[in-house]
């Protein structure tokens, strides 16, 4: 079980840190800067919920909101466990950090469906 | 330039004090001596039982391994000249039970370097009369890097996770198994996997990198125990999709 947990935990975490580095700050700078001055034409409320609601914006937001909430999630662990070093709090710290992780993104996903 | 430098060195002596402690000593300075020449200037006129170890001070045979002023060094390689105006402290290698002096035991990760099984495996030899392995130069440059390591231990010194969890197999042994991983002639990779996939394995690692910042060799471990937890990762991955598969 555990010879599988590892890849499994730092696949995501590989996954997530590689794809928020890459998308998060293209994303900022679309939703914070280009989009509020109005550059490249996209101004009003309405075509970014247009935008959003796409089925394939949809799909995308949720998957960089999971990997990115694991890799969090993996990171704290380790900070806990490795930093403070917790080592037998190991399985109580793993149920916590990838469980918020899991709720966020359930939370996520609920967001994306019923207010986008 | 001054004429002298002092050297707080650590000792130990289970058969005298039984309590570690520092002593110092005052050695000439000179431009090109290294930290290991004032430590033979000590042993040879001011105390034959300091004991450390050394061998080709070329910075070849790994041996001469020490911490200076808190950092993993090849004493060999080391000029005293940085560590002006001094006092310079020497003591082992972090991380790994004291023998005596400057003299750290070495079991744990010779041990550790046999379980990965750092030779090339085939699972049939050819006889010397079918001729040699042949190679091209790209496939030697796939392994060549891991290949330099001389088993100096600085990167287990340097490791914080070696410290932590005795258990890590460490970053040298994982580079020796990518060595004879990633060589074209060898045909053992399943077998180093049994032993690296461990949690103890490459997943112990947690990134900090200090281990290829100390490697004298320039073999970079990190790098070796990134990449082979990228390959884990997607073969497991690959036998979630293709059941009968083993990861």
């Amino acid at each position: 079980m555990r010879r599988a947990r590892d890849p499994f935990f730092w696949g995501l975490f590989s996954a997530g840190g590689m794809l928020t580095a890459l998308l998060l700050p293209a994303l900022f700078l679309v939703a914070a800067i280009t989009a509020p001055m109005g550059w490249f034409g996209m101004t009003g409320y309405e075509e970014w919920v247009a935008l959003a609601s796409h089925p394939v914006t949809r799909g995308g937001l949720l998957v960089v909101a999971f990997l990115a909430f694991f890799h969090a999630a993996h990171r704290f662990r380790y900070t806990l466990y490795d930093g403070l070093q917790l080592y037998h709090l190991d399985a109580l710290i793993s149920i916590v950090t990838y469980g918020v992780a899991a709720a966020l993104t359930v939370l996520a996903a609920a967001l994306l469906i019923l207010v986008v | 330039m001054p004429d002298t430098v002092k050297l707080e060195v650590f000792r130990y002596r289970p058969e005298g004090e039984g309590e570690p402690l520092y002593e110092t000593f005052e050695v000439p300075y000179r431009d090109e001596w290294m930290v290991l020449d004032a430590l033979n200037q000590i042993k040879d006129h001011q105390d034959g039982t300091l004991s450390y170890r050394w061998a080709c001070r070329m910075g070849v045979c790994g041996s001469c391994g020490m911490t200076v002023n808190g950092e993993p060094v090849l004493t060999c390689a080391t000029y005293l000249e940085p560590f002006l105006p001094g006092p310079i402290r020497v003591e082992p290698l972090h991380g790994f039970p004291v023998i005596r002096d400057l003299v750290g035991d070495l079991e744990d990760f010779v041990g550790k370097l046999q379980r990965v099984k750092p030779w090339i495996i085939r699972e049939e030899e050819r006889s010397p009369s079918e001729g040699e392995y042949l190679q091209t130069p790209e496939e030697m440059d796939a392994y060549k890097r891991y290949s330099m390591c001389i088993n100096c231990m600085l990167c287990y010194a340097a490791c914080p996770i070696y410290e932590l969890e005795p258990g890590f197999i460490g970053p040298a042994a994982i580079a020796l198994a990518q060595r004879y991983n990633l060589d074209s002639r060898d045909e053992g990779a399943r077998e180093r996997h049994e032993v690296l996939a461990e949690h103890e394995g490459v997943w112990s690692c947690t990134f900090v990198g200090e281990c290829s910042i100390v490697c004298p060799k320039d073999v970079d471990p990190a790098g070796a125990i990134q990449r082979y937890k990228v390959d884990a990762t997607l073969d497991f991955f690959r036998s979630l999709v293709t059941p009968g598969r083993s990861p």
